[in-house]
Parts: C-alpha cells; structure tokens; sequence
C-alpha cells in the first residue's frame, strides 16, 4: 500500500510537477525537500489510511499542493543545514590552521577536532541568559536579531552551484550586497542600546568602519558586474567559464575585494568594533550567552559570505577551466571558498589589529582610488576588446625598440 | 566626553590596576592610573620574619622578576652585613638573573601581542619562555618562584649538564627571537601600531623617575649593570640598548634588544664559570643578626631599577625593608603618555611599560 501511495505521487523527474517552483530548472535542495515529504508524509498517510481507511486527510497529506508547499519549508531547512554545516567547518579550520600556524594544538574533540564546535555551541546553550537591567531592550533584542537573521539570510541566499539555490535572481550581487549593508545600522542601534561606555564605541567603530569599506566592494561589484555583463550570479560564473576567472584581469579588484571583506566580516587586522584589548568584546560586550554564540554564528556566515562572493566573483565560481560544471561542483565550489578562508586565516595569524584612524585611511585613501582603477581598467577591456596583459603589450613601441634588442 | 574606566578586570591590563580615561570620542584628553588593588602588606609581614625567611617572600613580589628581587634583597642583607661573594656565585646570580631577564621580556613580548591582536606573537613568545623556565627548573627546581638567591651567594651549583643545556637554550632562542621579529618589526600594521604614540622626553622621563627600558627606550643611556655595577657585570662585555624614539617603538626595540645583550651575557658568564675550579664555594656562611645601620641595594630588574632599603637594628629581623619598585613609578608616567592618543592606543601604550602588579603595590 505504501508503494501505491509513493507511486501515486512521486515524479521520477521533479519538473513533471505542475507546482514545481524553478520552471525548467533542477533544484536539488527542492528535490531533496519533495523526497522527505514524501518519505515523512507518505509514511503518515499510509498509517492514517490504514486506521481509518478512506479518510479525506491521507490523499490531503499527498496531494501536489501540500506535497510542493511542505516541500519548499523543507528544502529552506535543508539549505539552512548545508549552510550551518559549512560555517561549522570553516570555523573548523581556522582552528586548525591557527592552531598549527601558532605552534600549539588546537581542536581535539572528535575526529580531527571536527566535534568542537558543536560541543562550544551546547556550552553557550547552557550558560545563564543575561540581559543588563538597564539596556534598551527593544533596541537590545531587535538589533541582536537583525544583525543574526540577515546574517543567516545571505549565507543561505549563495548558491553553491547551477542546481543548489534558493532563487536564481537577476539582480543576484546587489541583493546579497544590500544585505550585507544592514548590519552597521543595526550594530549601530546594538552598541547604543547596551548602556555601555565599550559597546558605544564598539558600535560608532563598526558603523564608521563598516561603511567605508562598502563603497570600494561595491565599485568592485560593479566592475565584476560590468565585466560579465550582468548582476546574476550564474550568469558572471558563466561568463568566466567562456572567457577566463576573472582573478586574472582583475587582480587589483580581487585584492581590493578581499582586503575589504576581510573589514566587512570584521575578522583580524580589522576587528577594531570588537577589539577585545581595549573595548573587552566592542558592541558585544553585553551580549553573553546563547546570544554571543549566536553573534559569533553571524560573524562565521558573513565570512563565509565573503569568501563565497570571491569565489564567485574572481575564481570562477563552481565551474574549473577545461572541465566545466563536473559531477559534484558544489565541493569544487566550498573548496575555492575554504581556500579563500585560508588567506582570511593566514592574515589574522600574521597581523596585528590596525587603529580606528588607519582603517578609515585604508578604506578611502588606498582601497577607494585602486576600486575605481579597477572599474577603469574593465571600462578599458570592454571597450577595447583586449586584456590587460595585450595593451601592456601594445603601448611598448616594437619598432622604435626593434633594432636595440639584440635578439630581435 | 566621557570617563571610560578600564580596570581593574579588563582585558589590557595585565593584573589589578585601573585606568581611568577621559575621552573626546576615541582622542583621551585625561588619564588616571589606579593601583593598590593587590596589596598585602608585604614590607610589615617581612618585619616578622627573619632574614632568610624572607626571601622566598622576595620572589612572590613579581612573577616573572623572581629571581631580581630574590637577588636584590640578598645583596641588601649582604652589603649590611658587609661581605664580599666568590667569583662563582656572582657567575651563578649573573646567568639566573639574565635567563629571568630574558623570559620577563618574552612574558612582556607575548602580552604586547594580544595587546595588538596577534595571538601568534603571544604564543610563539611563550614557546620560546618555556625553555628558559625549564632551565629554572634545573637550576632551582622552580618554574616561577625560583627562591635561589641566597644570603651570602646562591643555594646551590649548577647541576650537571646545565651548562651545555643553557648553551643550546640561548643558541636555539637566538634564532627564535627572529622568527617573533618577522612577526613585529617586518609588518608594517605592528609598526604603525607602535611608531609616535606614547611619547615621553628624555626631561620627563628623568621627572616622573621612569627606569629600565622605559628610560632607555628615550634615550637615556643608563644601566645599573653598567653604571654602578654588581656581581662582576663589568667584568663582561656587553652592550645596554638604547633607542632615542622614545615611543612605544623605541621601548619596544629596547626589549628585544636587551634580550639578545643577555644571550651575550649567559654566554660569557658561562665561559667564565668554566675557568673558575669547582671547589670555588657558592655560598658563604653568614651571621644570624644583621649589625644595626640602614642600607640600601639596587639592581637593574627586568622592569627597571629595583631598589630596597634597609633599616636593621641588629637582630635576626629587619626592623623596616621599603621597596622601591620601577612599576610603580613607572605607570605614574600613563596619564603623560596616553594624553592626546586614540582609545585603541591605550593597550599598546600601556603593554610597552609591562605591568607587573605584586610589586607596585606590595
């Protein structure tokens, strides 16, 4: 009976269905929902039928409006899942990595100290739940959310590949980027709200910092854009599956971009908002508990975030040169991110932390004039045609030097 | 502008001590630095105790200075009772106070790096501390608390193979110390980080009584091991740093500077343990009661200069033993350095003066 009933609904293939929600595109987290319902409803169904055998609630349970509904919660919780399992390992290595850049040892719970993590989130779980007495708590608990749930959002928004997304929209890059840009203002209510001399200027550092450093990773946003044609994200991973990864044009836009990421995710040398030497935990400083494991989360996600957006933008996404797309790119896909986490995590173990005024200059006097040359140099390739590499080529006069190289 | 209190549980300050700053957004327009929260009464309890009780007392006043104010309550006591120590005591105290010399400043190296942020510093310092603690531990059996000075010269030879161990440490650690400067001196964030704040003058250097490498981060050429020396330091051939920034940067290169002079100096006075003979008694026998009169000792302490005064009134216990320590003159001069610097200056400011809270406040 059970067959019966899994064969009365499943489609062999996903598109059959009518409500399918990506049109002609395979989504694999949706694929992977619609199995689980019809495992998880299936299953109820049948015992319900077997109970009470004709009732209206079975074939509801199965029907293709309920199957496509619970099947998309489901694959947001698988997307969310994948996405949380990532964060876990790249917090994962970045011990690891410190822990053998620094000459010690690091995780050892589980194996390769992979369990850690979880073992560091039940412990937060398990601490008191403090609030300060004299903290704004709308502002306390609304920025704290805020700060959390975009976090969360915009890690679950990168698709790992043509098949793992959530939406494949047009205006990919500026919707993550817009998300990303709300959490200075919240960090901003965040710091306030605490009613701490630390987390204020925590909070008036992370504003100030934050937003400088958007505008030169948004001029660079615009030059990827620009160079493919295009904000969708698919459609810029394409395009450098055509041409070439767009680190090679665009190294001076790759280097902008990371430096301002790494500020973006405010990891060291530019975690002057939590800059624990002298503001004890910046605009956290309040937040204990469950709360600043949650924080910690967001910090990783939006890491992450970072990463992935480098991978996508300059080392061509899921995609390898030669090979394509191939069987599993979504592992070629976390490997790019890994190893741009790698540099994350080299230059936290190499450097010290910068000042408030120094990150200010970085951002606007260095960064801000190599983005907009960065932006010149694409205007240059679309209009010309050529690489850089070829008008380099190009502006040294062959003739007039023809006859003082010997070899020529 | 605000009264931002930093202290006395706050990350940059390494043990108890407050500073209080007031702040025009994050440029400090005032400062006040806020010690005492440690004290124990350490120069009354040593009223009641006899000489050579106290100085296992000596090593508690700092944890990483141990073996200095160990040696410098020996050489009080010693120049009260007025005897001279054999050569190869002097040698001894000259290796155990340079070995604590050196894993003073890697303790101070390694805080100065999660003052900045870097936890590699930190650790990589730490690592190369261990080995000099190990040697404290051949030497004295002691990691920390050391109690090896004696009254009269030190409590006891080198054991074997100590001399070798103690080569190979500081032939190893000379190289270490570069990989750790690769990490400081070769990034150009450590630099900005350090070079032009905390100013201080070589006139108020000399004002506030600054000492040790405070003093000579500002150019002030002066070491007690030079100037006024002890225990056959004139005897070696040894440089004293001195840096004319007089910045966080200049006190900062004194440190390193001063940690390789004392790999320079161990291994010279191992060589010149080596010609004196074994049979050379390390220690001396000395009266029970100190003959009544007022005396006063100092030495060059890893922090600065580390002075105590004597009162005795010729029986077996001092009648007052007041402590001068270079910490505590030494933090008087934060509210000059940290005036007009940025909040995020404050722990590389205050890290290059390396706090050490037992013995400012006793």
């Amino acid at each position: 009976m059970l067959d019966g009933l899994l064969n009365w609904v499943s489609f062999s293939n996903p598109m059959d269905n009518p409500f399918y929600a990506y049109g002609d595109v395979y989504n694999l987290p949706y694929d992977i929902g619609y199995k689980i319902w019809e495992l998880i409803g299936g299953t109820l169904a049948w015992l319900l039928n077997l109970l009470f055998p004709d009732n209206g609630v079975s074939s509801f349970l199965v029907s293709d409006a309920v199957m496509n509904a619970l099947a998309i919660v489901l694959m947001a919780v698988v997307i969310f899942a994948v996405a949380f399992i990532i964060n876990l390992t790249m917090i994962w290595e970045e011990r690891k990595v410190l822990g053998r850049m620094m000459d010690r040892r690091a995780t050892r719970i589980g194996p390769l100290g992979y369990f850690q993590n979880l073992s560091d989130g039940l412990k937060t779980f398990l601490k008191e739940n403090i609030m300060p007495a004299k903290a704004d708590k709308m502002g306390y608990m609304w920025a704290l959310s805020i700060v959390i749930g975009s976090s969360v959002l915009i890690a679950c928004m990168i698709p790992l590949s043509d098949r793992w997304f959530i939406v494949d929209y047009g205006t990919g890059l500026l919707i993550i980027f817009a998300l990303f840009a709300i959490a200075p203002f919240t960090i901003l209510v965040a710091g306030w709200a605490q009613n701490n001399k630390y987390s204020l200027i925590g909070g008036m550092r992370a504003a100030a910092q934050l937003i400088s450093y958007e505008v030169p990773m948004l001029i660079v946003f615009a030059s990827v854009a620009l160079m493919a044609g295009s904000f969708n994200i698919n459609e810029i991973v394409h395009a450098q599956a055509e041409t070439m990864w767009y680190i090679l044009p665009l190294f001076l836009g790759f280097v902008v971009f990371m430096v301002a990421a790494i500020a973006e995710a405010e990891r060291i040398p530019f975690d002057l908002p939590e800059a624990e030497a002298e503001l004890v935990e910046g605009w956290q400083t309040e937040y204990s508990g469950m709360k600043w494991g949650l924080i910690m989360l967001g910090d990783y996600f939006r890491g992450y975030v970072a990463c992935a957006l480098g991978a996508i933008m300059f080392l061509g996404g899921w995609m390898l040169p030669g090979i394509g797309a191939g069987p599993v790119p979504e592992l070629v896909f976390l490997l790019k991110v890994f190893l741009l986490f790698f540099i994350f995590i080299w230059v936290r173990a190499a450097h010290c932390r910068v000042r408030t005024d120094q990150i200010l200059n970085i951002g606007w006097k260095i960064l801000l004039p190599l983005s907009v040359i960065n932006l010149i140099i694409v205007i240059l390739i679309k209009m010309t045609g050529d690489m850089p590499w070829d008008m380099v080529i190009g502006l040294i006069p062959w003739d007039s030097i023809r006859g003082v190289i010997p070899w020529q | 502008m605000m009264w931002i209190t930093m202290g006395p549980q706050h990350p940059f300050s390494h043990g108890l001590w407050t500073l209080k700053v007031k702040a025009d957004g994050e440029i400090i327009v005032d400062a006040e630095p806020v010690i005492g929260y440690l004290h124990r009464g350490w120069e009354k309890e040593c009223e009641n105790r006899t000489y050579p009780l106290i100085i296992p007392m000596a090593d508690r006043l700092c944890y990483s200075a141990s073996m200095t104010w160990a040696h410098v309550y020996c050489k009080v006591v010693e120049e009260a009772i007025g005897i001279e120590l054999t050569d190869r005591a002097m040698y001894l105290r000259v290796v155990a106070d340079e070995i604590c010399r050196i894993q003073s400043h890697l303790m101070w190296l390694a805080a100065m790096g999660t003052d900045l942020g870097n936890l590699t510093i930190f650790l990589w310092a730490l690592r190369e501390r261990e080995f000099f603690l190990d040697l404290n531990v051949k030497l004295c059996g002691q990691r920390l608390t050391t109690n090896y000075p004696r009254i009269g010269g030190v409590r006891n030879d080198m054991p074997y193979y100590f001399e070798r161990d103690c080569l190979r440490v500081v032939k190893r650690f000379e190289k270490a110390l570069w990989e750790i400067i690769g990490l400081t001196d070769e990034s150009a964030i450590f630099l900005s980080r350090m070079r032009g704040i905390g100013f201080i003058s070589r006139k108020d250097a000399a004002n506030y009584g600054l000492t040790g490498p405070s003093m000579r981060g500002c150019g002030v050429d002066f070491d007690i091991r030079r100037d006024d020396p002890y225990c056959n330091y004139d005897l070696l051939d040894w440089e004293v740093a001195v840096c004319n920034d007089g910045d966080a940067y200049g006190r900062y290169k004194v440190r390193i500077e001063e940690m390789f002079q004392s790999c320079e100096i161990i291994k010279q006075a191992m060589a010149k343990l080596e010609s004196i003979p074994k049979t050379d008694p390390t220690r001396i026998k000395v009266p029970r009661n100190v003959p009544e009169g007022t005396h006063f000792a100092r030495l060059e302490d890893p922090r600065g200069e580390s002075l105590m005064y004597l009162v005795s009134d010729g029986t077996d216990k001092p009648y007052r033993l007041k402590v001068r320590s270079p910490i505590f003159v030494n933090v008087s001069a934060a509210k000059h350095m940290v005036k007009g610097v940025r909040v995020a200056d404050i722990p590389a400011i205050m890290g290059t003066i390396d706090m050490c809270l037992g013995e400012a406040d006793r």
